[in-house]
């Protein structure tokens, strides 16, 4: 079983409006092998969260541009936490800036990925990272 | 407390687990089917299918607002093309759903098809079980409608809803078997756009003559604009109305036919495949010593 896709959800939190880099990122996974499923613009933490339980993916992949990182990735770590999915890897990419990183990480964020990441570079730290389980 | 009972508190975990173990084919489960089965509560069926871009998702989430306010719980499995190279796929009939996301009676699972012909996962009939054993009903099932899927559809659902856009051609692309053929009801989404009405016209009159199916009366075409909910009320009341008529004792039985064909083939491929002489009888093949046919009779019988 552990040659199941890793299964990934791709969202964007909050208000911008700006979803090239989570298409790209999306098929690029996808060509990866990956199975990504993709939630569209402008969710909530609670949307998030309320998709990745019924989904019950490996990854949840937040893309965010706004500058409201320090409000939206936390939350939505932490309701992912309180619907039971602790093992699930949060990753998020976009402009964030140094400074936030390790706050960010403190907060649950296993990775940030930054402008001009590779998408073999994220689809590797997925294979390593990701819960794999039966 | 196994994986079935925990369905009964209608929590969402539960039921989100046991889908991801149905889909990676966890070999435990098999012991719990007939279980699973048995804890069926009779939820209502219904696929939905259509060419890419006729609004289905669109049209599946404007019957789940509907169908939550005649108090009902939604499921729903959205299935989508695996890629046969790289076995990646993006899902994203979520996209168009989003905003039952956070309602606890609504649930929804996106599917990659993982392989399967016919557009539906294997497991899929599984996954339906399992949302009906949890107590959501209707359990709807969206599909690309491209090829062969919408008959593999037509096998699972009890009511299969076809949709088309009015742009869908002169009166021969309808009357090609396929798609119409396996309708129970017909929506032209995208009533808004022109020529709605003058579609639906061309399609009922196909459809009284189209022949066929001769035993079945015509399926209905409803027009609906998904976008606005308007004629969805109506589509809601036509897949309630058609429950009965698909619960019939030659209905029933004409499904359970084309499943049991289904899972007798799976079945029958698995078991080849595994047998030791699969690989020289493929060589026989290869080599041309051996039909194909000739070939499986020998596996069937070798057994």
């Amino acid at each position: 079983m552990t040659d199941t896709p890793i299964r990934v959800l791709i969202a964007k939190p909050g208000l911008d409006g700006h979803d090239r880099g989570a298409k790209v990122l999306a098929r690029g996974l996808r060509d990866e092998g990956f199975e990504v499923i993709y939630t569209g613009l402008r969710q909530t933490p609670e949307m998030i969260a309320d998709a990745a339980e019924q989904e019950d993916v490996d990854v949840v992949g937040l893309s965010i541009l706004s500058g409201a990182h320090m409000a939206l990735l936390p939350r939505t770590v932490q309701l992912l936490r309180e619907r039971g999915m602790d093992d699930v890897l949060v990753a998020a990419g976009g402009i964030i800036p140094d400074a936030d990183i390790a706050k960010l990480k403190d907060a649950g964020v296993a990775e940030i990925f930054g402008p001009g990441t590779s998408i073999g570079h994220i689809a590797s730290y997925f294979r390593e990272h990701a819960r794999r389980e039966a | 407390m196994n994986a079935v009972d925990e369905l009964a508190s209608g929590e969402r975990r539960p039921l989100a687990r046991l889908l991801t173990r149905i889909e990676s084919g966890d070999p435990e489960l098999r012991a719990l089917l007939p279980e699973l089965f048995a804890a069926g509560r009779g939820g209502h069926v219904v696929g939905i299918t259509g060419p890419p871009g006729s609004g289905k998702s669109t049209l599946v989430n404007a019957l789940t607002g509907e169908w939550r306010r005649r108090g009902r719980r939604v499921g729903i499995l959205a299935v989508d093309p695996s890629s046969p190279y790289t076995r990646g796929a993006i899902l994203g009939d979520r996209i168009r759903m989003m905003e039952h996301a956070a309602d606890r009676d609504v649930f929804m699972r996106s599917m990659a098809s993982r392989g399967e012909l016919g557009g539906l996962a294997a497991t899929t009939w599984i996954a339906a079980a399992a949302l009906d054993a949890a107590g959501y009903d209707p359990v709807v099932i969206e599909t690309v409608g491209a090829g062969q899927s919408e008959v593999e559809i037509a096998r699972l659902a009890e009511t299969t809803v076809v949709v088309e856009v009015p742009e869908m051609g002169d009166e021969v692309q309808a009357i090609k078997a396929g798609l119409l053929e396996v309708a129970d009801i017909i929506a032209v989404n995208k009533g808004d756009r022109p020529g709605a009405d003058r579609a639906a016209r061309q399609l009922r009159a196909m459809l009284s003559t189209a022949g066929g199916r001769i035993e079945r009366a015509p399926p209905p075409v409803l027009v609906t604009t998904a976008t606005t909910d308007e004629g969805v009320a109506t589509l809601a009341d036509a897949i309630d109305a058609h429950r009965t008529a698909a619960r019939s004792p030659i209905e029933a039985r004409e499904r359970a036919a084309s499943q049991v064909r289904r899972a007798l083939a799976d079945l029958a491929a698995r078991r080849a495949t595994a047998a030791p002489a699969w690989d020289e009888t493929l060589r026989a093949v290869a080599d041309r010593e051996l039909d194909p046919l000739t070939a499986a009779e020998r596996l069937l019988d070798g057994w």
